[in-house]
């Protein structure tokens, strides 16, 4: 338990800056990056274990003692999973991650019943492999619409409503955004899609564990559930289906039959149990870990506000979830900034989409200016995170920065009064 | 992404950052890239009455590889004739700073930067190059 601790703490204060860079490769980074994954909780790995060795049964052995009890443990983890998003037990369908979920959700309901019903609905901002799969959908003849953003990050309810036909059978709106952390009004959308008759998916990947979530209150007839954002194991993931009014889905992946012959395959029994006990954990924590990573950003935000001028946070800052800061510093790049503090683990907006060069698509939505969407950082922070971390990090950042700036053409106009703006680029 | 010594040196100990006052006559000014892009390089040199560089300064917005790209060529082209410079090709940068195959756009873009600048003090003194021709 206490080595995986150590592991996100800090390396010691008193280590100097200059011993610090000498020993850049030994030193402990400082991680900052909870959107793109989290630490597996010591309690979740503790409950794991036992299903590696001893309790290694197939859970759907029916016949002896090794499948009731791994079958057991996964009923357990079922109505852990459940428990937090106000579902039932037999509604939950385990899969490998949220993005067979959301795979499975849009594919397999617009399958179902896109003959009567070839539209769906879905939003700009998605994460990918929801875009991918209404791309690969429209592909196969079915009609997509994607709807864009307000420059807060929300949807427009009225365009919703708008863009909802008689042919519409889905609409996937995600709960909380991974790059912005801003909150759909999930209950609104939910209300708009129960009286038109229309299922309603979220990505709920980087909501479970925020915000309160109701699948009944909220009228969610599908959501998409990740292990490794809520501190459970990479590899698992889960996909609420409602059973009544039921909502039918096409298996993507066939076989067995498992998983109410939603999806085959045998049940990753150490992997289930660690989602149901992560969700567990949550269940009884959240609202106090909520407040805690609302206090250090908030107190982050403000220091980087004193130093320093001309930052930018990206989406709303209210609808937000506590541990999500996407801050553009103006005149300097992103990628640049990041090569500047790499014992910091944060993301850039120009390059957190894997290899492109391209800024986030994500920032472009929202209409954020190009030149700013490339100088964007999100900073992640999470269970582990200390006070101590984030004041080191703030400096770092802010003297990577500073020393950018007087590097910059850009900053050097800008302090001359030039307006960036006012120049003919040539865009290469 | 994995980059060279070098590269990061350059990146880490810019040298010649800086600005000198582009409305001198002795000084040429290379202003290429876009924000919208995520590079601008300005690129300035001083340039003695034989036309040989004395001294150069550049700034960069852009990501490591620009800021080390532009470093180097600033390096470079000191002591240089304006000509010399002028012949430098962006694979000698690319190579010497061993770019990944996604960032030699930055080493065009610093040779794009040297002959912007060197252009803009020939248009300067056109017509003294000229009478010295």
């Amino acid at each position: 338990m206490q080595r995986a601790r150590r592991r996100v703490t800090l390396p010691d204060k008193r280590v100097s800056e200059e011993a610090f860079k000498m020993n850049e490769l030994k030193a402990k980074p400082i991680y900052l990056d909870y959107q793109a994954t989290t630490p597996t909780d010591p309690r979740v790995v503790d409950a794991m274990l036992p299903y590696f060795t001893e309790k290694f049964g197939n859970p759907h052995s029916r016949n002896h003692s090794f499948g009731w009890e791994a079958e057991d443990a996964v009923d357990v983890a079922r109505g852990q999973v459940a428990k937090i998003i106000g579902a039932s037990a037999k509604e939950i369908i385990f899969t490998s991650g949220a993005t067979e979920s959301n795979n499975l959700a849009l594919k397999g309901v617009m399958k179902f019943y896109g003959k009567k019903k070839p539209h769906m609905i879905t939003v700009v901002t998605e994460h990918k492999c929801v875009l991918d799969s209404a791309r690969h959908l429209e592909q196969e003849g079915y009609k997509v619409t994607y709807l864009g953003v307000k420059d807060n990050g929300l949807i427009d309810l009225e365009e919703l409503k708008a863009a909802i036909t008689d042919e519409t059978a889905l609409v996937s709106v995600m709960g909380v955004n991974n790059e912005i952390g801003v909150i759909q009004p999930l209950k609104e959308i939910g209300e708009i899609c129960r009286e038109r008759k229309v299922f309603f998916h979220t990505d709920c990947a980087q909501a479970v564990g925020k915000i309160d979530l109701d699948v009944d209150d909220m009228k969610i007839d599908l959501m998409s559930i990740s292990g490794h954002k809520i501190y459970g194991p990479k590899g698992i993931g889960a996909l609420y289906v409602r059973r009544r009014p039921r909502v039918r889905v096409i298996a993507q992946i066939t076989g067995g039959g498992q998983e109410r012959g939603m999806r085959s395959g045998t049940l990753a029994t150490p992997l289930i149990v660690g989602l149901g006990k992560a969700c567990d954990i949550l269940s009884n924590e959240m609202a106090e870990e909520n407040a805690r990573i609302t206090e250090l950003r908030d107190y982050t935000l403000q220091r980087f506000r004193d130093r320093l001028e001309d930052i930018y946070v990206n989406g709303d800052e209210h609808e937000r979830v506590s541990g999500n800061l996407n801050i553009s510093f103006a005149y300097v790049e992103g990628e640049s900034l990041l090569m500047d503090i790499k014992n910091i683990a944060v993301s850039s907006g120009s390059a957190c989409t894997s290899a492109s060069l391209e800024p986030s698509y994500v920032l472009r939505a929202l209409g954020v200016d190009e030149e700013l969407a490339h100088t964007s950082l999100r900073i992640g922070i999470g269970r582990y995170t200390t006070k101590e971390e984030l004041d080191q990090a703030v400096e770092s950042i802010c003297v990577a920065v500073e020393r950018l700036r007087e590097m910059s053409p850009l900053w050097e106009m800008a302090q001359e009064g030039i307006d960036i703006k006012s120049i003919e680029w040539a865009e290469h | 992404m994995a980059y060279s010594e070098k590269l990061i040196d350059h990146y880490e100990n810019p040298r010649n950052v800086g600005s000198m006052d582009k409305n001198e006559t002795s000084v040429g000014t290379g202003l290429v890239g876009a924000p919208a892009c995520g590079d601008v390089m300005k690129l300035q040199i001083k340039v003695t009455p034989e036309g040989i560089i004395e001294d150069a300064k550049f700034k960069t917005f852009g990501c490591g590889s620009a800021i080390a790209s532009s470093s180097l060529i600033t390096e470079w082209v000191k002591g240089k004739s304006i000509d010399e410079a002028g012949a430098i090709k962006n694979s000698q940068i690319a190579e010497e700073l061993a770019l990944p195959p996604v960032k030699v756009h930055c080493s065009i873009l610093a040779e794009d930067a040297i002959k912007a600048a060197i252009s803009d003090y020939k248009t300067k003194n056109g017509a003294a190059a000229d009478a010295a021709e």
